[in-house]
């Protein structure tokens, strides 16, 4: 069981309380968080090095302007970083990181992973249209109160790994019914403990992260999470509710660029070997007598689900760029679901567990192989 | 489903086993449908799913994947990892509901000359009793 520390403020300026001591106390040499540049740039991941710049950051705030996994595979490729850094990040943000060190982009050492019962984020547009202020302080309550707030990401109301496995330090924020007054940090790991030792507040004793308020909330977003996939389920996704679905697709690959998952340099669908030859286009049209232009989307979005739904961390980000409200997330958090339990895998989980489509077992799958 | 639907159907094999299979099936003289289109590939783990979902795209009515053997692999391990995509694709387009059972994976060893025509033949059938693949015809894919 992890121990907690409770600090006497509230889990906001508790949170930075913590952010300044590792930062003043050097233990680490900055921290990624969220940041409030200035009312035009609005909200963003920032490393700050400097104690002074703290008031400005909001470590918290229910905002993905990019999922954080992406920004630390970034920092961390070419080689790990040669001094500590903390990172503040959403649960689903710190699963994304664990799967791109997975798949070698990236690495957890000297990062100290910190994150929180997670209540949800706002979808980007609300942030830019200024609607997302006026709504900050009815979330927080909501958030006290175990409830799902009603205009949160559509993902986020069926996120059901809201409680990070991964991070060494946890802010406790949803579920947590005094967060206005007292703010509680579960430290998971010996890193997390020997990174805050020396920091004033009381060291209560061992305690579980998941309690009865936690529960609550899980049991809501697991309606939620029903709904969103009965929702998908109306659509009726076989190929014709497919083509009707990602028939508004505009071919703009914004899902595959702000995907964590989607890593690769050259993605196959902005390849020249994704262009076809005249002759493809001939045989195109003999076969169908026409052709949706631009072609192949739902080739492409079927081909991003083969190579990123066994990892899809379900962060939501895909049907929060898509121009043309595609609930892209939607389908390819249903979609995953069912292949990470056909290979049994939770991705983001375990650091030391293989990802399933780099590994093997000689005695699996006897089904396929005697297909009939 | 009409008497003269003739699927097209694509033969994933491998150099080693599945092209093997071929051969002693020639050499035996057994016929196999001339539906059923050959590609060989060097080793089945190669095989992306981009590959097949591509051919299903492109009007395939279905596809047949052969490798070695498990153990037999020239390359060690390719079966395996092509078993394993081979299974992640089947549970994707199952859950989109898109028909995985218009892909197979068998195992047909060199030697296997009659397991080879059977393979597909077989398949042949299956697929003439599940129809057309709908994708081909659709503009909007």
């Amino acid at each position: 069981m992890p121990k907690v520390l409770k600090l006497s403020q509230g889990v906001q300026e508790g949170t930075k309380e913590l952010l300044r001591f590792l930062l003043s106390e050097e233990k680490v040499k900055g921290i990624v968080t969220l940041k409030e540049r200035s009312p035009q740039q609005g909200m963003g991941y920032s490393l700050i090095t400097n104690p002074q710049e703290l008031p400005n950051t909001r470590p918290l705030y229910p905002l993905m302007p990019s999922n954080a996994g992406k920004i630390l595979s970034h920092l961390t490729l070419k080689g790990p970083s040669p001094q500590p850094l903390a990172v503040v990040a959403k649960p689903c943000e710190i699963r994304a990181f664990i799967e791109l060190a997975k798949r070698a982009q990236g690495g957890v050492e000297n990062i100290l992973l910190i994150s929180q019962t997670c209540p949800g984020v706002f979808p980007l547009q609300m942030s830019v249209n200024g609607g997302l202020k006026e709504k900050l302080s009815s979330y927080w309550k909501s958030a006290q109160k175990n409830e799902v707030f009603s205009e949160i990401r559509s993902t986020c109301k069926g996120c059901v790994d809201f409680i990070p496995q991964n991070a060494d330090i946890v802010v406790s924020v949803a579920g947590s019914k005094d967060s206005e007054k007292e703010c509680e940090i579960f430290l998971n790991t010996s890193k997390g403990e020997s990174f805050v030792e020396g920091i004033k507040g009381s060291k209560a004793a061992e305690k579980e992260i998941t309690n009865k308020q936690t529960q609550e909330l899980l049991d809501k977003r697991k309606e939620g999470r029903k709904k969103m996939f009965d929702q998908v389920e109306a659509e009726k996704p076989e190929i014709e509710g497919l083509v009707q679905i990602f028939g508004r697709c505009i071919g703009c690959h914004g899902c595959s660029h702000v995907c964590p998952i989607c890593y690769c340099d050259l993605c196959f669908f902005d390849s020249q070997q994704n262009e076809h030859l005249p002759q493809t286009f001939e045989r195109y049209l003999d076969l169908r007598g026409g052709l949706r232009l631009p072609p192949d989307t739902v080739f492409y979005h079927l081909g991003r689900l083969m190579h990123t739904s066994i990892s899809c961390v379900g962060c939501g980000m895909c049907s929060d760029v898509c121009p043309v409200d595609i609930p892209v997330s939607s389908i390819f958090t249903k979609v995953g679901e069912a292949v990470q339990k056909k290979f049994q895998y939770t991705p983001g989980k375990d650091i030391e567990e293989p990802v399933p489509s780099g590994t093997y077992k000689e005695e699996e799958f006897k089904e396929i192989g005697e297909q009939s | 489903m009409s008497e003269d639907f003739k699927p097209k159907i694509i033969y994933f094999m491998c150099s080693w086993c599945g092209t093997g299979g071929s051969e002693t099936a020639s050499a035996h003289h057994l016929y196999y449908p001339e539906n059923v289109i050959p590609f060989r590939v060097n080793c089945t783990g190669a095989i992306s799913p981009l590959h097949l979902l591509r051919a299903f795209v492109e009007g395939a009515d279905g596809i047949v994947i052969s490798g070695c053997h498990p153990g037999d692999c020239h390359y060690n391990d390719g079966n395996f990892r092509a078993r394993r995509r081979v299974a992640s694709i089947k549970s994707i387009l199952d859950s989109l509901g898109l028909g995985a059972d218009r892909v197979w994976f068998r195992y047909v060893a060199h030697g296997e000359g009659k397991r080879f025509a059977d393979t597909a033949a077989e398949f042949n059938e299956h697929i003439k009793n599940l129809g057309p693949n709908p994708l081909k015809e659709r503009k909007e894919t």
